[in-house]
């Protein structure tokens, strides 16, 4: 799995990042990205767009880093179907491009929340949840001011309707609540896809829940998800190739 | 010439201003009863070349609608444009 993690000025969690994929997955193949690089380089899986503070989140959370010169790149990347992950600021950085709909604002309770958080899985059938049965409840934190997510009422609903709420704030049990939200975003939504799947932000960092030692390895799921999907790609086009040889 | 372009950026009434709103409860604290609401934006002063005063604007209110303002979540106004020496 060829991932791409793009640093930004105060990104603080591509090393989280790093280490999740490379060192606990074990993916060799994974380099930080310069914000200033032009291209994310050739035959990429996965881009990570990470967590922390892009730019000190002048004007709006991810507003600025949206024009950083990589950034083309990996629009252009997504576009053609790429896979990208924006992880908390990274998911502010993915609604601010346009990559995702909707948009990241201050959290209802003004306070800037730190802690483990409740997710339930809404939808098994992504390639960033495929290993992860339908409604179960992942313990995961979370670290953000600007975490509550909302758009307009068409936008939900498309959201709601499309499946493309993958996770949601919930209790220990499942349950959504009004306790459970920590932010204040519209239906306790913690992370959405795009319509086609390839592009998934989330709040919540699986990165920094990935060994038992840190309090959970419930973010494991999520990149070895990842992983197998990639696995299954390589392996149906091996088949194919396959089939033309005979 | 030069300009000197103000631009205000203001959150759609639809989206909750928390700080907008915890100021309010300090102005009412402070006994400024009649203050009933109160919404934060952003105040931004763009200094501007260009060859007339609409051009100018223009080039506002382009940077305001890919930039400035998020059109999800606020509106923005060219609230005034001044000639500037430099």
């Amino acid at each position: 799995m060829r991932t791409r993690i793009v640093v930004f000025p105060g990104s603080n969690c591509d090393h989280d990042a790093m280490y999740a994929v490379k060192n606990v997955l074990g993916e060799a193949d994974t380099e930080f990205v310069w914000h200033k690089d032009s291209s994310i380089g050739k035959h990429v899986d996965l881009v990570i767009l990470p967590g922390g503070f892009s730019f000190g989140d002048y004007l709006r959370t991810g507003a600025i880093a949206r024009f950083s010169p990589v950034m083309n790149d990996v629009i252009r990347f997504a576009n053609d179907g790429g896979t990208v992950l924006g992880i908390c600021n990274g998911f502010q950085v993915l609604c601010e491009s346009g990559l995702l709909p909707g948009v990241l604002v201050r959290n209802s309770g003004l306070k800037f929340r730190c802690k483990q958080v409740y997710l339930r899985t809404e939808n098994s059938n992504t390639q960033f949840t495929n290993r992860i049965k339908q409604g179960t409840v992942l313990e995961i934190p979370i670290a953000h001011g600007e975490g509550n997510f909302i758009a307009e009422p068409d936008v939900i609903r498309d959201l709601e309707s499309n499946g493309q709420v993958v996770f949601r704030y919930s209790t220990p049990e499942g349950e959504i609540t009004e306790e459970a939200n920590p932010n204040g975003s519209i239906g306790n939504i913690a992370g959405i896809v795009n319509k086609e799947g390839n592009v998934f932000g989330l709040m919540p960092h699986p990165e920094r829940a990935c060994d038992k030692i840190l309090g959970s390895a419930d973010g494991l799921n999520i990149f070895r998800s990842l992983k197998n999907h990639f696995d299954s790609v390589r392996e149906q086009a091996k088949e194919k190739r396959g089939v033309l040889v005979s | 010439m030069h300009y000197q372009v103000y631009v205000a950026t203001e959150r759609k009434e639809a989206i909750l201003d928390p700080q907008g709103k915890a100021t309010q409860h300090a102005l009412a604290s402070l006994g400024m009863s009649g203050v009933n609401d109160v919404r934060i934006g952003k105040f931004i002063r763009l200094d501007v070349s260009a060859g007339s005063k609409d051009e100018a604007v223009k080039i506002a209110e382009r940077s305001s609608g890919e930039l400035l303002a998020n059109p999800i979540m606020e509106t923005f106004r060219i609230v005034e444009v001044k000639e500037s020496s430099k």
